[in-house]
């Protein structure tokens, strides 16, 4: 920004007009963007109906989950901000290691049931909901598995460091499609053919073999980061190896990976759209099969453009967040 | 002498030891269930099928190629397709990408404002979602070929891009789009940040020696930045080759979309997975090969 202006018009001057190019340039915005504002404008007030958004609400949210259940997934948001509100004002942290099991145990037995409660099947569990469950059930799965393989990366020990760089690349080097591909297709086939897993398990564990690589390089980021001195420092107060790792190098390395955690969980949150392409009905693709209804032939810009903004809105919230936290550790 | 259990090279080699025993067991143990599951299916594993007809047609290609062709063929066409896309959209995605980074730098408010639009509203969606949108609402939706919208030498219709003579199809078009702009919100993140990690005396030592603001951009500003952004700037570039593997999605047969187009045709999940994994890992070992020595080429030689 540029030293504050008085008035608007020696504002416009020093902001937009200020040599003749930059004039040049803000007409040229300008026109582009009355342009698309008027596009879109006629677009939405004229052309667009919004009929096909405002009578599958939700839909988008919990899909097909029991309309008579759905007390249930309320009380899931109750627990969910309650828990997010203590963990952010209290300041004694170390109770929510006993309070994050029990929620994600009761947010599972209210989302599933059986014991008391009505069962819903996982292929009940659709829209947001699916969406929201995955990516969060596969960032917890991944992280311990992600701090394994970044340990395992940091190594002395050559066969077992090699073991772990070679599946941090490979999995680094494919697409996540192909990962998923292989979670349906092969998971199968290399398990015992009494195991019947669940679409949903193999996604999510399709999910969890992917992001634990991409974890696993973040927190190797934040193990490097950690001086040389701290680990002497440890050695030297005779704390052993696996000790040291763990009072002492883990708890900083992870602090300083915080901002690339969330930036990898922002990226699974946006790639568990591509759970669609294998048959599950998250946001995504609930989206596509109210799209194949008749009646909402070819209504397409209404409905992306409204889970767009769903899924923009976390991301763009998270992302804020994680920016926040950034600058207050520094 | 101190015990066993108190020798670290005793250690290190249990350590090696139990992981090889534990890598092993569980390779076994899946690679034993495969073979299993795989005979009961009655499929004995080998590429051999790979030489018998296709049989499906394909939309886009870059040669001649009918359905009573081989498999092998088929992935050819679907390898040639990924390239094209990648490569064009490599290119462009930088070409949008470093545009956008520059106006984010801009002086100009509204220039400005809108660069961090386009990226903090683009980059929070999902790839696939732009992919959709784009084929399904923007190129679908488009005009016929006789009314298409048209600037000069390119033109829009729902039959693609026309652009002097050339035609891209509709699901090129949408997938190239959907990436080259999805990536260019990643890359002028990365561009803005080499470029404000050059020192503030480099910009007034320039001014001073009297630069225009595009040569001082060109000459001494950009080049140091380069430094800053190639390293993850090849990442992006790694991110829209994967990426590219989502032309399942708006139709478009790349090598992703023939080889699931094979395995459901034939059933052959393990060499179909192995051929996959075996062509992205290739693709970016090239990318990231290229980007280390341009990237080699461009650091800073320290004495």
């Amino acid at each position: 920004m540029n030293a504050k202006s008085k008035t608007p018009i020696a504002w416009l001057q020093r902001n937009l007009f200020n040599t003749w190019y930059n004039s040049l340039w803000t007409i040229v915005c300008f026109a582009l963007l009355s342009w698309i504002a008027y596009g879109v404008g006629n677009w939405a007030f004229n052309k667009a109906q919004w009929e096909v958004v405002t009578s599958n609400l939700p839909l988008f949210f919990v899909g097909r989950y029991p309309a008579d259940q759905v007390w249930r997934l309320w009380l899931v948001l109750v627990i969910v901000v309650g828990t997010i509100a203590t963990g952010i004002l209290n300041r004694k942290r170390r109770f929510l290691f006993i309070l994050i099991p029990v929620c994600v145990l009761s947010i599972l037995w209210l989302i599933g049931g059986g014991f008391f409660l009505t069962t819903v099947g996982t292929n009940l569990w659709n829209g947001l909901l699916l969406t929201l469950l995955a990516a969060s059930i596969s960032i917890v799965l991944a992280f311990p598995i992600g701090i394994l393989l970044a340990l395992g990366r940091q190594s002395s020990l050559p066969i077992l460091r090699g073991f772990c760089t070679i599946y941090v690349e490979l999995v680094r080097g494919l697409p996540l499609i192909g990962i998923l591909f292989m979670a349906q297709v092969m998971l199968p086939l290399v398990l015992p053919s009494q195991i019947q897993l669940d679409r949903v398990v193999r996604a999510i564990a399709g999910l969890v073999l992917f992001n634990a690589a991409y974890l696993a390089e973040n927190v190797r980021g934040g193990l490097q980061s950690i001086p040389r001195g701290q680990v002497e420092a440890a050695k030297a107060l005779g704390l052993n190896t696996s000790l040291s790792l763990l009072l002492i190098v883990l708890p900083q390395a992870l602090r300083t990976s915080i901002p690339a955690i969330v930036g990898q969980f922002i990226s699974l949150f946006k790639d568990t759209s591509l759970l669609s392409l294998f048959a599950l009905v998250e946001l995504t693709g609930i989206t596509r099969s109210i799209l194949a209804q008749p009646e909402y032939l070819g209504r397409y810009a209404e409905v992306y453009l409204f889970i767009g903004l769903i899924y923009w809105v976390f991301c763009y919230t998270m992302s804020q967040v994680s920016r926040k936290l950034e600058r207050k550790s520094i | 002498m101190a015990s066993f259990w108190r020798n670290t090279r005793f250690w290190r080699f249990a350590g090696q030891a139990i992981s090889v025993v534990l890598i092993v067991a569980a390779l076994g143990f899946l690679g034993n269930n495969l073979f299993g599951n795989l005979r009961q299916l009655g499929i004995q594993f080998g590429f051999n099928f790979l030489k018998s007809q296709a049989g499906f047609t394909i939309g886009d290609i870059p040669f001649a190629y009918k359905p009573s062709d081989s498999y092998n063929l088929a992935l050819l066409v679907g390898l040639l397709n990924s390239l094209r896309v990648i490569s064009v959209g490599i290119i462009l995605a930088t070409a949008i990408g470093v545009t956008a980074g520059i106006a984010r730098l801009s002086d100009n408010w509204l220039l400005r404002k809108l660069a961090i639009v386009y990226v903090e509203g683009l980059r929070n969606a999902p790839l696939l979602l732009q992919l959709f949108f784009w084929y399904f609402a923007v190129f679908l939706g488009l005009p016929s070929p006789e009314n298409a919208v048209s600037f000069g030498f390119i033109s829009f219709s729902n039959r693609g891009i026309g652009l002097l003579g050339l035609q891209l199809s509709p699901e090129f078009s949408a997938l190239l789009a959907g990436l080259t702009i999805y990536t260019g919100t990643f890359i002028a993140e990365i561009v803005r940040g080499g470029i404000q990690s050059v020192p503030r005396g480099q910009w007034e030592a320039a001014r001073s020696l009297g630069l225009k603001p595009g040569l001082l951009m060109r000459l001494v500003i950009f080049p140091q930045a380069l430094r800053a952004i190639l390293p993850p700037l090849s990442n992006q570039y790694l991110n829209l080759a994967k990426n590219s593997s989502l032309a399942i999605a708006v139709g478009y047969p790349d090598l992703y979309a023939i080889a699931s187009t094979t395995f459901n045709q034939t059933g052959r999940a393990v060499e179909v997975m192995i051929l996959i994994c075996a062509t992205y890992l290739t693709i970016c070992l090239v990318i990231s090969l290229l980007m280390n020595v341009y990237n080699r080429s461009v650091q800073l030689v320290e004495r």
